[in-house]
């Protein structure tokens, strides 16, 4: 973000760093996130080398099957070099359901937070449903669609449709009334507002409820692939538990961690670029 | 009655009558205002000072049609003020700018919302950008600028918007005093410019007297207008001066009369 609050003289070229803890730089940063996962390897790496568990294999060969795994050419067994196809499976439920379930609660949450006659009608539907956990809703989802993808798909939708649409109505009725005031006194009324006050000022909310439904997204693709479809992360997780083979188990959920990890961050990123202008809107 | 008023003087900007006011909290009835009269003419710099709770902040929104009187009526170029609207604008106390919108944009928002062309708004903004001294955070947001900036922004938004009347409801009060002097002086600065009629409520005296031709009184309960003062100092005022002295002893004194009775 430009730092436009120094009015200082144009000598004063660098922005003024942030006075916070020693400051060591982007590297310093980075060094110290990464000081917890580091010793949770170590821990790892002594725990199977030391023989203190023979249920999971060790870091090397962890590294090893994930190579496997993402470029064949090693143990060339069913899984060598199919990553890819998992990943695409995966993330195609995931971001289909994700935006379907965005165009459907972005619209109803809108409808909810502003209209009376809708909020009367449907918030309390949706305050029912809502207490039941998404993983309740498998053993239903397998009855109506089959064990498979659209199971799956359903209950990614059901994962990300709360966040989304609770947000979406927090964010739009908690409007600022000085806003809509200060917007008619302007000339612009009724209707016209829609777009051009009560739309910007639940942005910061609406986000809010995409990123957290996004993250549900992929919480839920795991439980939902464990139904039997043949492909998707969630779907080599569970195979890997039952032929037995754990580093499986273990790389798909790094990879899950992984992708999930750098959506997250690409979400984010359009967040800090839309909401630049909310100083309560942090990255 | 009003018929043979408006052949005799010309029509006021702001015509109060007999405007009364009541809210309900619950079962409490509150009588917010009751039976106020005031008349504004163009181009004059108006303050409404009184003890708090006495209606000033009520008389101003139905002035700019927040809100409508319980009775009585409240006339804009002797036609009622049923809404608001772009002739009218108000600064509020908070500023209430448009969080996601720059300076520029904050201060586009009337005249596109009156379909100028883009021209026209870029030349309005412009305008109104430098007239408040903002040119080097044209493109800031509101979050980034200082409460005086602020404040500067929500003037320049309401004269952007072609508004005769300007409502400020104790728009420097959470100001500090350099920064509020400052914005006082441009105030002026502006309002001899443009010629505008101002409405301004205040709390301190020595605001009002600084910058007012007329200084209405109100006492509470239930809010009434009290008085009205002419005041013909000439401009700039000397705040050190014996008539600003002598006429903030006067004023001071009407507003702890009420002060007192209400404890009474
Ligand atoms: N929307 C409302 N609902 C109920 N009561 C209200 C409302 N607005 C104002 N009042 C009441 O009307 C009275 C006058 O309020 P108003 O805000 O006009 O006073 P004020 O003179 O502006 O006070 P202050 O100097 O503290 O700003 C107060 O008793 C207040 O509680
Ligand atoms: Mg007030």
């Amino acid at each position: 973000m430009v730092d436009m609050t120094s009015s200082a003289p144009a000598a004063e070229t660098a922005p003024p760093r942030k006075a916070s803890l020693p400051y060591l730089g982007k590297a310093g940063d980075f060094a110290l996130a990464m000081i917890v996962p580091g010793l949770l390897l170590l821990l790892w790496y002594v725990a199977t080398t030391q023989r203190w568990t023979r249920l999971i294999p060790t870091p090397a060969e962890t590294a090893e099957y994930m190579v496997d795994f993402a470029f064949g050419g090693i143990y060339d067994d069913a899984f060598s070099a199919t990553l890819h196809i998992h990943l695409l499976a995966s993330m195609s439920r995931v971001y289909g359901g994700f935006l379907l379930a965005a165009a459907v609660a972005l619209p109803l949450g809108l409808l909810i937070g502003r209209i009376p006659l809708a909020r009367k009608t449907l918030d309390p539907f949706f305050q029912l449903m809502r207490p039941i956990p998404v993983t309740a809703w498998l053993p239903l989802s397998m009855i109506l669609f089959g064990l498979g993808a659209k199971s799956a798909f359903s209950l990614v939708f059901l994962g990300a449709f709360y966040p989304i649409l609770l947000n979406t109505i927090f964010g739009v009725k908690n409007v600022d009334p000085k806003l809509f005031e200060a917007a008619s006194m302007l000339g612009c009324r009724g209707n016209a507002q829609f777009f051009r006050v009560v739309l910007p000022a639940a942005l910061p909310s609406i986000f809010t409820g995409l990123r957290l439904g996004l993250g549900l997204a992929w919480f839920v693709i795991v439980v939902g692939e464990m139904t039997g479809v043949p492909q998707g992360l969630g779907a080599v997780i569970m195979d890997g538990r039952t032929l037995s083979r754990t580093e499986l188990v273990i790389c798909g959920m790094i990879v899950i961690g992984i992708v999930g990890y750098l959506s997250d961050r690409i979400v984010m990123m359009i967040g800090n670029h839309l909401l630049r202008w909310s100083p309560t809107h942090h990255g | 009655m009003a018929e043979t008023d408006t052949l005799s003087a010309p029509l006021p900007i702001i015509d109060i009558k007999n405007v009364s006011k009541t809210f309900w909290l619950g079962e409490q009835k509150i009588e917010a205002l009751s039976g106020a009269n005031l008349q504004i003419r163009k181009g004059e710099f108006i303050c409404l000072i009184g003890a708090s709770g006495c209606g000033k902040s009520t008389l101003l929104r139905i002035m700019a049609g927040f809100e409508q009187p319980t009775s009585g009526e409240a006339l804009m170029w002797g036609k009622p003020i049923t809404e608001p609207g772009p002739s009218r604008g108000m600064v509020f106390q908070d500023y209430a700018l448009f969080p996601w919108l720059t300076v520029r944009n904050n201060i586009a928002f009337g005249p596109k919302s009156q379909g100028r062309s883009t021209g026209e708004v870029k030349e309005i903004c412009d305008r109104f950008i430098e007239m408040v001294g903002l040119q080097k955070f044209a493109n800031a947001y509101p979050h980034q600028l200082s409460g005086g900036m602020r404040q500067r922004v929500a003037i320049a938004r309401v004269l952007a918007n072609d508004a005769e009347l300007v409502l400020m409801d104790e728009p420097f009060g959470a100001l500090d005093a350099m920064t509020r002097e400052r914005l006082q002086d441009e105030l002026l600065d502006i309002w001899e410019r443009t010629k505008l009629t101002v409405v301004f409520v205040t709390h301190a005296i020595e605001e009002a007297i600084f910058l007012a031709d007329r200084v209405v009184v109100m006492s509470p309960g239930p809010g009434r207008i009290d008085s009205d003062n002419h005041l013909t100092l000439p401009r700039p005022r000397d705040v050190a001066s014996p008539e600003f002295n002598e006429i903030r002893r006067d004023l001071s004194g009407r507003l702890h009369s009420h002060h007192a009775k209400k404890a009474a």
